[in-house]
């Protein structure tokens, strides 16, 4: 047994060190899961005169997509949610963050425009209260205006089909206010 | 001639010591300046001029950014951070403790929005209960080893290998040995 010990401490720690290589330390569990979606009030990055608010998304499971023109890794995402969008699943909001007017527009007309409306979030302020530390984030939005889940970094075809859409479809089961 | 032969090995590694220090001294002292220098290029937040109306809001700010960490770079705290997020961090830290608010309240603020990873001190919970108490839990396991090794140890020398008939017995038989010595 004694001469079997070095073998089992290598065994559970090389256990141990496996589920650690599985883990994604950039996914910081949201404190938000499960509660109302923080306030917001801004102007929609194609028309500075319309506004968005919270209040919009109610009544309706939605998706909030955290974006930017300079941000790479939204350019990766981009054609997997133009697609959920021409399959109208569900409306997809944008949050504009930390960008500028001209250049977000210029890259909506560029690569096309998925969002139902984008609300324009130029000092990050919104981006701030709704927890966001890495654009691309994606948060699914209940009917009540609940937040019931938060990917971060891009969305895929797999993300999509394995964690969004799932949830998407149970919670449009779901009695709306 | 073994005593000589080391301490010429003594001396010859002394001289290419010297010599590779010799060689070597540029390299150190840049080394030695880097790292007196260390605290000017690891702390981005002391590049920035901050305006405090009270020294002590001064000093809370500066204690608090190092122990909140950045979310971006996840190993370094606001204070060290020169990620953007950590910049908007350190300006709502800065904003709520300048509003007069407490150190809690700045805390509880991020908290709220970014959850317990925030904090380099994690509150004691039901997912970081093995996290504090772990090594409370190593110390008892190792105090354990320890006592119970002592215990053997005690009762093995609690029993003499030899009896008291045995030793009798050897005596007499060392006697007997050494009479037969003599005898030859």
């Amino acid at each position: 047994m004694a001469r079997l010990l070095p073998l089992v401490i290598f065994i559970v720690l090389v256990v141990f060190l496996a589920i650690g290589l599985t883990l994604d330390p950039r996914e910081v569990p949201s404190p938000f899961i499960g509660k109302p979606a923080p306030a917001f009030t801004l102007s929609q990055v194609r028309d500075e005169n319309q506004s968005l608010s919270v209040n919009d998304l109610q009544g309706r499971v939605s998706l909030i997509n955290v974006w930017a023109s300079w941000c790479v890794s939204c350019r990766q995402e981009h054609p997997v949610l133009l697609k959920l969008a021409k399959d109208k699943v569900l409306p997809i909001y944008g949050l504009n963050y930390k960008d500028e007017r001209a250049a977000a527009k210029d890259w909506l007309a560029r690569f096309g425009d998925p969002y139902t409306a984008s609300a324009f979030d130029p000092d990050g302020k919104t981006g701030l209260d709704w927890g966001v530390y890495g654009v691309p984030e994606t948060f699914v939005i209940d009917k009540h205006g609940v937040i019931r889940h938060k990917h971060t970094g891009p969305v895929t075809d797999q993300v999509l089909a394995e964690d969004i859409l799932p949830l998407v479809a149970r919670l449009q089961q779901e009695a709306g206010p | 001639m073994t005593v000589q032969r080391s301490a010429s090995n003594v001396g010859y590694a002394v001289r290419t010591f010297r010599q590779m220090v010799r060689t070597a001294y540029p390299t150190l002292l840049i080394l030695l300046l880097g790292v007196l220098a260390w605290p000017l290029w690891t702390s981005a937040a002391a590049m920035e001029l901050r305006q405090f109306d009270d020294p002590a809001k001064q000093a809370r700010y500066e204690a608090l950014i190092k122990e909140l960490r950045c979310l971006v770079c996840q190993n370094q705290a606001l204070s060290d951070s020169d990620a953007d997020l950590a910049q908007d961090l350190r300006d709502e830290v800065y904003r709520i403790i300048q509003s007069g608010k407490t150190d809690q309240e700045a805390v509880d603020f991020l908290v709220d929005r970014y959850g317990d990873f925030v904090l380099y001190r994690p509150p004691f919970n039901a997912l970081t209960w093995l996290l504090w108490g772990g090594p409370l839990l190593l110390g008892l396991v190792g105090c354990g080893i320890v006592w119970r090794q002592w215990q053997r140890h005690r009762s093995a020398t609690a029993t003499p290998i030899l009896s008291d008939a045995d030793i009798q017995r050897l005596q007499q038989l060392r006697a007997q040995a050494d009479r037969t010595d003599d005898h030859s």
